[in-house]
């Protein structure tokens, strides 16, 4: 099973199995990391579950859609980079075995 | 209402929610909602009538949407449900007298000014406010008299959110008071007796002297450095710069009720609530770690806004019935934090749930509520500061509800703290 570092905001690393098929958000859930909030349950709709990508990562997990719904939902949340995405949207798959995600400092 | 009173009148609601005909429903009536009695019409819509349409109502016919996935459906699709063609109440603003703001916006315009606002209530605000709320509710409750009833709404749930709103918009703090005035004209039903405005053209001038105040502060503040107050904020943002007089006031009023009127009324509902369930208080007592989880449910349990309005851009088809372009679709939040499938036992309060933040009291997609993590925080130091200082407060009256089909206020509650 592929797996995934969360790092909080203040440093704290989690490293958790997520299975294939099973959203980023989802992992971090089911595994109580804190620092994911998924007010929506996973409808790209609150934008709580934002993340920010290492760079190593980013081409392989990709950048919301243009002009689709995560893009403007993550138009609304504070502190956005470039490499930030919902982590709602992001479905694990056998490549990303490895992924490290960031936790911003607060979900809004 | 009194709690006796009030359970034969849900008795009577449960008859006739069961009994009368679907096609005469109309929950747009705010008796339901002034003596709370709605719960057994929305069971009902949920389990035989999901997407339902209202014929006759004083507002017009319109359709009722009452499942939680229903609601989050309409709500993110903005492309056909509007805020932009008709507002986002069952209740039209008459045309001339129309206040646009960005809750009754489309993208791109809403997103424009959405923007200007936000970080006022971005997480690292927050921190930065976050001793300033802790040190004033300290002092009040510090000064809440013991062995004796008062008002909870008066005492304690209107100071701190009209303190707070005070700050936000960096308003002279003597004047304060009329903050939470303008919130509720901006709310009131000129049909309530007890409405501060008993007409459209009434509330209409109120609000404009509320524009007229915070203009000039406002002239000020486009004059000074930007700084971190909304006037500022909306004074300098290349979206809210220029706005004509009544985007002025249909913004004011926006920021004003949304940061008031939700978390005063939940202020007031989560301590309700507590007492109703002597259990769930008891737990909080001896463990007043599950304060995280108790503010969600309570937002959840109060349910603070009771609908929402979009108007259909396109026909659609939806949950099996054909929307036309132009009808109002009216979503019941109300109804969808009660829907047993999307919630564990809705209709129990539990303060200790799972999942507790998956609710729709702030509703979801673009026209989210902007201040949510704020209203939490209010919330949450409220209830810890409670915690620290009073091991009970008993509320000794049933609660007063406003008159409204809108904003589900509570207008006092008589509580005593013991000596």
């Amino acid at each position: 099973m592929p797996n995934v570092t969360y790092i909080e905001h203040n440093g704290t690393a989690h490293a958790v199995d997520v299975p294939v098929g099973t959203s980023v958000m989802q992992g971090a859930v089911d595994n109580n990391i804190p620092g994911i909030d998924a007010d929506c349950g996973g409808e790209c709709a609150c934008a709580t579950c934002h993340v920010y990508i290492e760079p190593e990562w980013e081409a392989l997990v990709g950048k919301p859609a243009e002009g689709g719904m995560e893009a403007s939902m993550l138009s609304f949340a504070a502190a956005t980079q470039e490499n930030s995405r919902l982590s709602c949207q992001i479905e694990m798959r056998a490549e990303l075995d490895g992924l490290v995600v960031r936790m911003p400092d607060g979900q809004h | 209402m009194d709690v006796s009173l009030h359970d034969s009148a849900l008795e009577n609601a449960k008859r006739d929610a069961w009994s009368r005909p679907l096609d005469s429903y109309d929950m747009s009536n705010p008796d339901y909602y002034q003596n709370d009695t709605y719960f057994p019409y929305f069971d009902r819509l949920r389990a035989e009538a999901p997407v339902h349409y209202t014929r006759d109502s004083i507002y017009g016919p319109f359709w009722n949407v009452v499942r939680y996935k229903d609601i989050m459906a309409v709500e993110t699709n903005h492309q056909v449900f509007s805020s932009e063609i008709g507002g986002i109440q069952v209740e039209d603003q008459p045309k001339n007298l129309a206040r646009p703001s960005f809750i009754r916006m489309d993208p791109p315009k809403h997103d424009e000014q959405r923007k200007v606002v936000s970080p006022i209530v971005a997480p690292q605000n927050l921190l930065n406010m976050e001793p300033l709320i802790r040190e004033r509710t300290q002092n009040l409750l510090a000064g809440l008299p013991r062995g004796e009833k008062f008002d909870w709404v008066e005492n304690v749930s209107v100071p701190l959110t009209t303190m707070m709103l005070a700050t936000l918009f960096d308003f002279p703090f003597e004047e304060r008071a009329q903050l939470t005035y303008w919130s509720d004209v901006a709310i009131a039903n000129v049909r309530d007796p007890l409405s501060p405005v008993k007409s459209e053209e009434e509330r209409f001038d109120e609000l404009k002297k509320m524009a007229e105040r915070m203009s000039a502060l406002y002239n000020e503040r486009q004059k000074q450095a930007p700084k971190f107050d909304l006037l500022s904020m909306l004074a300098h943002g290349a979206a809210t710069r220029d706005m004509p007089l009544k985007e002025f006031m249909g913004n004011l009023a926006l920021l004003i009720v949304g940061g008031n009127d939700t978390t005063r009324n939940s202020m007031t509902g989560g301590l309700k609530a507590l007492a109703e369930n002597p259990d769930e208080y008891r737990k909080l007592r001896e463990n007043p770690g599950l304060v995280d989880k108790l503010v969600p449910e309570v937002i959840r349990w109060v349910t603070p806004v009771i609908h929402m309005r979009r108007t259909a851009s396109q026909d659609i088809e939806f949950g099996g019935q054909q929307i036309k372009a132009g009808d109002k679709v009216v979503y019941w939040y109300v109804s969808g934090n009660r829907d047993p499938e999307a919630i564990e036992e809705p209709n129990r309060f539990i303060i200790d749930r799972a999942r507790p933040r998956q609710h729709l009291s702030f509703g979801f997609g673009i026209h989210r509520c902007v201040g949510n993590r704020l209203a939490e925080l209010q919330l949450k130091i409220l209830w810890e500061e409670i915690l620290a200082r009073f091991p009970m407060i008993e509320v000794t009256s049933g609660t007063e509800r406003i008159y409204s089909n809108f904003i589900h206020g509570i207008r006092s509650m008589k509580v005593r703290i013991p000596a």
